[in-house]
């Protein structure tokens, strides 16, 4: 066990500045209208920092920097971008415990997940895009015996990036480390609940850049987040968020014709079949852990698994000891290595998840266990946490069909395959779905049946850089991660060639 | 939580929304910047769940969504949203517009406040829910 100094205190590994200004250019520029905002963590919902409060002349100097970088970073040789990507994965992992810790801070997230999951997969994404862009290669069609058509991968140019708060680094990297390997130049804005812990990482990383490559500016979405969806001057926008800005962004690209990428979230189904409980064995472990994975990240992920479905036959049983592995979450202050679950991001959704819980008794929904406001003491004291929480309904209450991102889970049973089916895709969402079985045949019906990007099969919450992940039906347009997230930054320009000396004869 | 009540899109049925007077003080304030204001109720992840406030007109509305009612402010009206597939998830509840400490993301006009507008939400009264059916 180890419990990390808050940084700011003695004997902190992690010590954030005392006020962060935008990010352009290579260099902090303060902001031009002078303001900035105070960052709490949610840990103890104290100010730690203050950051830029940026607006549209900031976003026009981000973007005045990326256009003068991005020409020639577009064509800088694969060879030289991958390098300069593996270095980033290298610095960022000589500093993975410090920035784990930094992100824990202002996140709230337990500091066992930031070093073992946010921090490693965000190396990891660098280290697989180095190698991706360094693969890729172009393609020739020979027409006939006298023309070719050549087709070249060339980068978009400058592109927009708004960041969500839940994995404020890895998101980030999921976004910047292919559109940076495409040869880019990146604006990028920050959620505002978390804001700083990138500028902690450009601290880190910025020398390894040429200047205006990637450009941070920190404000609020209406101030600075729109002037940056809404620019002429960008050549796509990556979203990840909700679906009424979802939206709005596309509705900006489209007076722009741009392309968008979104990822707008999801009510994802965790599905155990009966076989689940044919054995009291490491599977039978692995797929409690499993109904237990809604807890992670205090339910602040997209793929949240916050819909449980049980087949009938093992749903007492595998409920109640569903319920005995979820009371065993040890919830605690997010810097001790022990802690399971930490602070939700902010007060506003701490408000929110309590307001659901409300809505789920009201429509009749049984609290199973959890269902309140944790109230921690000590340096604890005034943070944002909420224990965790397992309802049992039906999947036609509000609690089953909106994604709480809270700690939050709501049970319900189904009879046989069918009926799976029918209750894990009657949601507006399609990202993520879990699928828990014994038989390889079930798991394949299930997966392919399923209408969502992604299908965890016998696991969930894996997130390798290597598996394309991204919605159907509501949850959004485009994918992240794959080598196939290079096509979302690049456009295809195509040299028709005729090698013949003859006229065609039209004229 | 009492507070002004909003108006049925057509006058005489039950509201489907309200708002609270704190949400209501801070409609009047954030008009006076913001000119004539929107709400459009977002789904997903992040800030879903949380109405979005806009300048009027600035998101797009249209056939993929249903106007759920107005609130009747004093001097000025601001009518509430929601995509048309959400709202059959929700068509069963009432939504009172609240606003907390806090900060969301997305482009809703409040965040810089300090705040951010919350639903509050209650089942339909079996009376109310036979009387919108109608």
């Amino acid at each position: 066990m180890t419990v990390y100094a808050a940084p700011g205190t003695a004997g902190a590994i992690a010590t954030y500045r005392e006020r962060y200004d935008h990010w352009i250019g290579g260099e902090y520029v303060a902001p031009a209208n002078g303001r900035y905002f105070e960052n709490p963590s949610p840990i103890n919902g104290r100010t730690f920092t203050e950051v830029a409060r940026g607006d549209a002349d900031d976003i026009e100097a981000a973007l005045d920097a990326a256009h003068g970088a991005a020409p020639a970073w577009g064509r800088t040789s694969v060879t030289e971008r991958a390098l300069v990507l593996n270095r980033i994965a290298d610095r960022m992992e000589e500093h993975l415990e410090e920035l784990a810790v930094a992100e824990t801070w202002e996140n709230g997230k337990p500091v066992r997940e930031t070093l073992a999951a946010d921090l490693p997969l965000a190396i990891d994404h660098f280290r697989y895009f180095a190698g991706a862009i360094r693969a890729q290669e172009g393609s020739i069609s020979e027409i006939d015996e006298d023309t070719i058509a050549y087709h070249f991968h060339e980068p978009l140019g400058v592109v927009g990036q708004i960041i969500p708060w839940n994995f404020p680094i890895l998101m980030a990297v999921w976004k910047l480390a292919p559109a940076l390997a495409a040869g880019n130049a990146v604006v990028l804005k920050p959620a505002e609940q978390t804001p700083a812990s990138i500028l902690y990482l450009m601290d880190l990383i910025g020398d390894l850049l040429p200047p205006g490559v990637v450009n941070v500016v920190n404000g609020f979405g209406v101030e600075a987040g729109k002037p940056l969806a809404s620019s002429s001057r960008i050549r796509k926008i990556a979203f990840t968020g909700e679906t009424t800005t979802g939206r709005l962004i596309m509705q900006y690209a489209s007076q722009n014709i741009i392309p968008v990428t979104l990822e707008l979230g999801g009510k994802s189904p965790n599905i155990f079949f009966s076989d689940v409980a044919a054995e009291r064995d490491d599977f039978y472990d692995k797929a409690l852990e499993g109904f237990t994975m809604f807890a992670l990240n205090q339910g602040e992920v997209c793929t949240c698994p916050s819909r449980a479905l049980i087949q009938s036959d093992i749903y007492g049983q595998f409920l109640s000891d569903a319920v005995a592995r979820t009371e065993a979450i040890v919830q605690g202050n997010p810097l001790d290595t022990d802690t399971m679950i930490g602070a939700q991001a902010s007060n506003d959704q701490l408000e929110k998840i309590l307001s659901y819980i409300d809505i789920g008794k009201a429509e009749g929904a049984k609290v199973l266990t959890g269902g309140t406001r944790a109230e921690l003491d000590g340096d604890l004291a005034g943070g944002y946490y909420v224990t965790p929480t397992i309802f049992e309904g039906k999947n036609s209450m509000r609690i089953f069909q909106e994604e709480i991102f809270g700690p939050v889970v709501a049970v319900t049973e189904f009879s046989d395959f069918d009926d799976a089916m029918k209750v894990a895709n009657d949601t507006l969402y399609g990202l993520g779905a879990g699928v828990w079985t014994r038989s390889g045949q079930q798991a394949y019906r299930a997966g392919r049946t399923i209408e969502a990007g992604r299908v965890w099969t016998n696991c969930y919450h894996a997130y390798p850089a290597a598996a394309a992940f991204g919605g159907y039906k509501g949850s959004g347009v485009g994918r992240e991660n794959h080598k196939m997230m290079l096509d979302h930054y690049q456009q295809t320009k195509n040299l028709l060639v005729s090698y013949s000396p003859q006229k065609l004869g039209f004229f | 939580m009492g507070a002004a009540a909003g108006a049925g899109p057509d006058g005489g049925a039950p509201a489907r929304v309200a708002v609270t007077d704190a949400a209501a003080a801070l409609l009047a304030r954030l008009r006076e910047q913001h000119g004539e204001l929107m709400f459009h109720q977002s789904g997903g992840c992040c800030d879903g769940s949380s109405p979005m406030c806009y300048p009027a007109g600035e998101l797009l509305t249209g056939d993929a969504d249903v106007h759920l009612g107005d609130l009747e402010l004093p001097g000025f009206t601001v009518p509430v949203w929601m995509s048309r597939a959400q709202f059959e998830y929700w068509k069963h509840t009432h939504l009172t517009i609240d606003v907390v400490p806090g900060r969301g993301a997305g482009f809703s006009v409040e965040a810089p406040e300090g705040v951010r507008f919350l639903i509050r939400s209650r089942l339909l009264t079996d009376e109310e829910w036979v009387a919108l059916r109608r």
